[in-house]
């Protein structure tokens, strides 16, 4: 694992009462997102009501943590430590804001697989991110 | 009269300074509200509506309108960031058809340089906004957001860093006639991509200067704007619309400029062929290129050929940019450049611009911003402007 996992302090994610089983998986090591059984369409960030139909109906899925990098970039001066901000499209055709990290100072080009990983951040909430595929 | 004259713009002012250490932000609104109306014309007296956004210091207006001494009878404080202006003057013009003001006032001020601002510095998000549990941990800044923009942008159509780099160069050759302008040398697509990589795979100079200061502009009735010795600018269309990142189904090559510009267009009855002149939200200069994709001035994807080889130089082609040097390299007040954009295009309408980047017989202009993160949510505010 690199070096920018340790060094980089994690900002406490802003947890609200409606995010709060997501950290609760994230602690146990599973990242979750949220489908609607009205409409049947996968949404991020969670909500208890579907943004694309408006269903009270929506459940909390698993994903397998594997996914394809939409877009990222490595913040290079500014700021105490670079990191790199990305969106990762997960296989369950969900896309999530996260950092990439274990890619040395380069920025992965969009495509990469990546798989998820879960970083202490500041108060100790499991916060995921991304990193290369570990071998099966 | 045309049908589609329901305001127009009688005052416009940018403020000259760049760097006011010494000056409150209050104070910085009242000089531009007195710029404005000096420019108009009007006195203080006949506003009875005003419009400010988050920079203003205090409660949405009331501090300022407190502060200034107005009287509205119609206050608004619509806040989209930087494009919040353009709003502003789009809901002016549709407060004064509807009857509930006369003349509006729309202020911005602020002094982000003094205050030691930059485009790194870790957001504060409200605690209980949505999406704060899954991006504060990340660290989205603007430069990062606009960033992952640009990445993707190269990705799908095989835009260039070089091409990119134009709109920078473009800027520069604008600024070197503005007195005002804080980088007044002309740069070349080399010195661009010689600067700082700041966020992949924007350079420094890509990114919009940090200046205090502000503008302010007076949107009045038809019949009041006929009796002011001043040019008449009127607004003949406008749109705005909300971009945001589709609860997961992403796609942040394409902004809100689709809609709101669609609408804008719609409602003036031209088309982007007609328009001699446009001020487009150059936070960075991807920004430039997705708005002028989704304004229709290029076919999307097509951008980094449009704005490369110096065709936007003011002279060089039918349609001219940011002549007055842009957020790229004049002003970017607040660090929201929605006000300078609507000032610039008033002076192009009015033939003030500088000789050296005025467009013949300018008619028709557009102002264009982008309030927000183009990487994760933004509102995007278009304005059709004619000379009367």
């Amino acid at each position: 694992m690199s070096s920018e996992t340790t060094v980089r302090k994690i900002p406490a994610p802003l947890i609200n009462p409606e995010a709060q089983p997501f950290f609760q998986a994230t602690a146990e090591g599973r990242l979750c997102y949220k489908r609607c059984e009205g409409c049947g369409q996968p949404h991020h960030p969670p909500r208890s009501i579907c943004p694309h139909c408006h269903s009270d109906r929506t459940t909390w899925q698993t994903s397998t943590g594997l996914g394809t990098v939409y877009s990222a970039s490595m913040l290079r001066r500014g700021v105490p430590v670079p990191y790199c901000v990305a969106y990762v499209t997960l296989d369950e055709g969900v896309t999530l804001m996260s950092d990439l990290v274990g890619f040395g100072d380069s920025t992965p080009a969009v495509g990469t697989r990546v798989q998820v990983r879960f970083v202490e951040a500041e108060g100790g909430a499991k916060v995921p991110m991304f990193g290369p595929v570990e071998a099966t | 009269m045309n049908k589609n004259e329901r305001a127009c713009i009688v005052g416009a002012y940018e403020h000259p300074t760049r760097h006011a250490p010494d000056k409150s932000v209050a104070q910085l609104h009242a000089e531009v509200a007195r710029g404005a109306l000096q420019d108009a014309g009007l006195n203080a007296s006949d506003i009875d509506g005003y419009f400010c956004a988050g920079d203003a210091p205090g409660l949405g207006p009331l501090s300022m309108v407190d502060y200034l001494g107005l009287k509205p009878r119609y206050v608004e404080s619509t806040d989209t960031g930087g494009s919040s202006y353009l709003i502003h003057v789009r809901h002016a013009a549709q407060a004064i058809e509807a009857g509930h003001c006369n003349v509006a006032l729309v202020t911005l001020a602020g002094r982000p340089r003094s205050e030691g601002s930059s485009g790194t510095q870790a957001r504060a998000y409200n605690i209980m906004a949505p999406e704060a549990p899954f991006e504060s941990p990340y660290g989205l800044v603007p430069i990062n957001s606009y960033a992952m923009a640009a990445q993707r942008h190269m990705h799908e159509f095989g835009t260039t860093a070089e091409q990119l780099a134009w709109i920078k160069v473009t800027a520069s050759h604008h600024a070197q006639h503005n007195p005002n302008a804080m980088l007044r040398d002309v740069v070349t697509v080399q010195d661009v991509l010689a600067s700082p990589l700041i966020a992949d795979p924007l350079h420094r100079m890509e990114c919009c200067v940090v200046s205090d200061g502000g503008g302010a502009v007076i949107v009045a009735r038809p019949e009041i704007a006929r009796k002011l010795k001043r040019p008449v600018v009127r607004l003949i269309g406008g749109g705005e619309a909300v971009g945001y990142i589709n609860s997961g189904g992403i796609d942040i090559t394409t902004s809100a400029a689709k809609h709101s510009g669609a609408a804008a267009f719609a409602e003036a009855g031209v088309t982007p062929g007609d328009i001699g002149y446009a001020s487009i939200y150059d936070s960075f200069t991807i920004t430039v290129l997705i708005q002028l994709e989704d304004l229709g001035f290029c076919e999307k994807g097509q951008g980094g050929r449009f704005v490369a080889d110096g065709r936007l130089v003011a002279g060089q082609s039918g349609l001219a940019i940011n002549t007055d040097g842009g957020g790229l390299c004049n002003n970017h007040p607040a660090n929201r450049g929605g006000m300078t954009k609507i000032i610039e295009a008033v002076r192009q309408l009015r033939g003030e611009a500088h000789p050296a980047v005025q467009v013949k017989d300018c008619a028709l202009a557009l102002a264009q911003g982008t309030g927000g993160m183009l990487g994760s949510r933004h509102a995007s505010a278009t304005l059709i402007l004619e000379r009367a």
